[in-house]
């Protein structure tokens, strides 16, 4: 493979520290010296004025095979992935048959390979069928290559199975990923419980739920010593049990969907059921609190969320369609219109976010650009603008409602493992 | 302005051009020009009809479909009626007898009635938003007859008509709904355009049921029906939606009756020409006594007939506004 040299970019990869304008050079797949020159024949790619961050990492996404063919496909959404900046992701288990045999965790493994897009991590079922009853066999699910567990987007909802998972995966130090909700306090909910949800006669979806969920969650990560990992934040007061609990060191990383980030619960009065997440567009005041939580380094990571659905499961009534959103090619777009160019966060956090604590959070050997490390890297260009258009995703699903939006940065390039996947 | 010749009956105003509307929704979107345009109407349409019993030419040659994803009996004869009464055919739709329980999709299926040439649809569905939904996806008019909670536009106008029709005015009269706010349509809708013609809104009930977040909206709320009673000129009196109802909000229906129904001691200490209102089905005994209902300061007959003439002046303004763009 011939080497690849990225000349005049500014280079930042929070997992040394770095961020300068230098040299990134590539070799075998590996990264073979940053910051110096050679004469070998090697391809070059200019990047000035563009940032060289290592291969973004998506801790959360849904690929919906097998299953859900008609949502999304490994490939398909493997694809959608590299178009969207990310070298590597994570994938929920909420697939039919869900994740929770060594047989599915290497189907996934296999048709990821064949796709040859990016890098697929299996995140395997807590409870064997996703039914909260029994234990999924985590031992040989590790040894097969899951990287966590998790039987999200469904909540950990019996307390003792929960604690009994968080007991177990320390002889694997594996992390456990909770969607936190308590079930009966957000039951058929469609939006955030507030005024909003009030006027609109829609079932509201209490932060209560969530906290109350956050505030378990985190004691039994604390009487267990296990790791947890929890997904899905978005209220004010999950954000303060979280910076808490971290205050008392609680072995405990958490997420946040870029959806949570900028929308509130007034969008809902379009009745549009492309805004219908879980968890759901909450209150300015939860949002701000959010950004300040990752601010502080109380959330570690930013995810897509990515919930593919066919148009025809999604363009019904409300309460029959179902949560999500086609996000990942979208994400990193997003997160630079909304969060570094309002100023809530400098370039080398986001990618932090979006790529260093991600990895460290599932203990994957990815978000770094240290020499000797795998040359999985994207290069972003901060200032292009474009306009989101669903027609063009690689995804099979355009279930977003942001058709036309104008959005400020991309990836530009995109490498895994020294292999050029995207280039525009 | 340019009226078509259809429009053209005795005693009606021609649509005028502030408003602008080829479905009727909700309340809440609605100016106070737009509320007055349909109160108006109605009001004309009610007097040319010697009381919403003649028939007019004004709507003839359009068609009006009925759909009803959810039960009803006095909305759904209330909307045929009406349609009638101006000369428009009527088309009758219901869920169960519908290519719904064949998997078709809500969509489909009003785009399948649509292409019947069909001018209006009447849609009533337990999902709010629903009318909305298919307001983006036909062309014909849409007229919300109730989705879920939400709103039920020609409920409010119909009470808002009855008031007006004993009253005068609205501006400045104090006007009490009592019950089951969190899943009433009726609550919403009632609120809207009671708000935008002056009234002062009070919402009564169980806090379970009443949500301290309307005070945000300049509604006042109170949880006790005796404190409000001797301040109110008006008591709505809403049917609790056990049907919507998750959890029980109350615990049982006596209790409820105890602290919520309008009986004959709690009518002594009202005002002299209160006037008692209930969007039905009442149910007797619960959040009314049948004295109450049945007596003096009850309206309750009127509103069923206003109910008529509320929806003939829907039917004209959105249909002619959709015909007119």
């Amino acid at each position: 493979m011939p080497g690849i040299i990225i000349r005049n970019g500014r280079i930042i990869d929070p997992s040394q520290s770095l961020d300068k304008v230098t040299s990134l050079l590539i070799e075998d797949g590996k990264i073979a010296a940053i910051g110096s020159e050679v004469n070998a024949t090697v391809k070059e790619i200019d990047a000035t004025g563009k940032i060289i961050a290592p291969g973004l990492v998506d801790a959360h996404v849904q690929l919906r095979e097998p299953g859900f063919e008609e949502d999304e496909t490994i490939e398909s959404g493997t694809s959608a992935a590299i178009n969207g900046g990310f070298t590597s992701i994570a994938c929920l288990p909420n697939t039919s048959p869900t994740t929770d045999t060594q047989a599915q965790v290497q189907f996934i493994q296999q048709k990821a390979s064949q796709a040859d897009n990016c890098h697929v991590f299996v995140i395997a079922c807590v409870s064997k069928n996703r039914e909260g009853q029994e234990l999924a066999e985590m031992g040989i699910l590790t040894k097969a290559g899951a990287v966590a567990f998790s039987d999200a987007p469904n909540p950990l909802g019996k307390t003792d199975l929960f604690r009994r998972a968080l007991e177990y995966s320390r002889m694997f130090d594996v992390p456990i990923l909770d969607h936190p909700e308590i079930p009966e306090l957000s039951q058929s909910g469609i939006m955030h419980s507030g005024a909003i949800s009030m006027v609109l006669g829609l079932s509201g979806m209490h932060p209560d739920s969530e906290e109350l969920a956050t505030g378990r969650d985190l004691r039994l990560a604390e009487t267990t010593g296990a790791r947890l990992h929890l997904m899905d934040i978005s209220t004010e007061g999950s954000v303060e049990l979280i910076r808490r609990a971290k205050g008392r060191g609680v072995n405990v990383t958490s997420e946040i969907c870029i959806a949570n980030l900028y929308l509130t619960d007034e969008i809902m009065r379009t009745f549009d059921s492309n805004y219908k997440v879980n968890p759901p567009l909450r209150s300015q005041l939860h949002i701000d609190a959010c950004i300040t939580g990752l601010q502080d380094g109380t959330i570690d990571v930013i995810t897509s969320g990515h919930a593919p659905r066919a148009s025809e499961k999604k363009m019904t009534e409300l309460d029959q369609a179902p949560f999500g959103m086609s996000q990942i090619e979208i994400t990193l777009g997003l997160a630079i219109s909304n969060l570094v160019v309002p100023g809530h966060l400098d370039y080398p956090t986001l990618i932090s976010k979006l790529s260093t604590n991600p990895a460290k959070a599932l203990k994957l050997d990815k978000g770094t650009l240290a020499v000797g490390a795998a040359a999985d890297v994207t290069i972003i260009d901060p200032d292009v603008l474009w306009e989101v258009d669903p027609n063009k995703f690689t995804s099979l699903s355009t279930n977003t409602p942001f058709s036309g939006l104008k959005l400020t940065g991309r990836a530009d390039t995109v490498i895994v493992d020294g292999e050029i996947k995207l280039q525009r | 302005m340019k009226v078509a010749e259809t429009d053209s009956a005795v005693g009606i105003s021609p649509v005028p051009d502030t408003w602008q509307r080829r479905h009727l929704l909700g309340l809440e979107e609605l100016s106070k020009d737009d509320i007055l345009t349909l109160l108006q109407t109605a009001v004309e349409l009610k007097a040319a009809t010697g009381g919403c019993r003649d028939k007019l030419s004004i709507l003839k040659g359009k068609t009006v479909a009925n759909m009803f994803f959810e039960n009803s009996t006095r909305t759904r004869n209330s909307f045929s009626l009406a349609a009638r009464r101006l000369g428009a055919d009527t088309v009758e739709f219901s869920a169960s007898s519908s290519s719904l329980s064949k998997g078709e999709t809500l969509i489909d299926t009003a785009k399948t009635i649509e292409a019947m040439n069909v001018d209006a649809m009447v849609v009533r569905h337990s999902t709010p938003g629903s009318p909305h939904l298919l307001s983006e996806n036909v062309n014909c008019s849409i007229l919300n007859a109730g989705d879920g909670p939400h709103e039920h536009p020609t409920q409010g106008m119909l009470d808002i008509m009855t008031i007006y029709e004993q009253r005068g005015t609205l501006e400045g009269l104090t006007v009490a709904m009592v019950g089951d706010i969190t899943y009433s349509r009726t609550a919403r809708s009632n609120i809207w355009g009671l708000k935008q013609l002056g009234a002062h809104v009070i919402v009564c009930g169980p806090s379970t049921l009443v949500s301290k977040a309307w005070e945000n909206f300049g509604v006042e709320v109170s949880h006790s029906l005796d404190e409000i009673v001797p301040r109110c000129d008006v008591l709505n009196l809403l049917r609790i939606q056990f049907e919507r109802q998750y959890t029980r909000p109350f615990p049982s229906v006596r209790e409820y009756a105890f602290l919520y129904g309008m009986n004959r001691k709690r009518m002594e200490q009202a005002k002299d020409d209160i006037l008692i209102m209930a969007p039905g089905p009442i149910n007797r005994g619960v959040e009314i006594t049948p004295d109450v209902a049945d007596g003096p300061h009850s309206v309750i007959l009127h509103q069923v007939t206003n109910g008529i003439a509320v929806r003939m002046a829907a039917l004209y303004l959105t249909i002619s506004t959709n015909k007119r763009s």
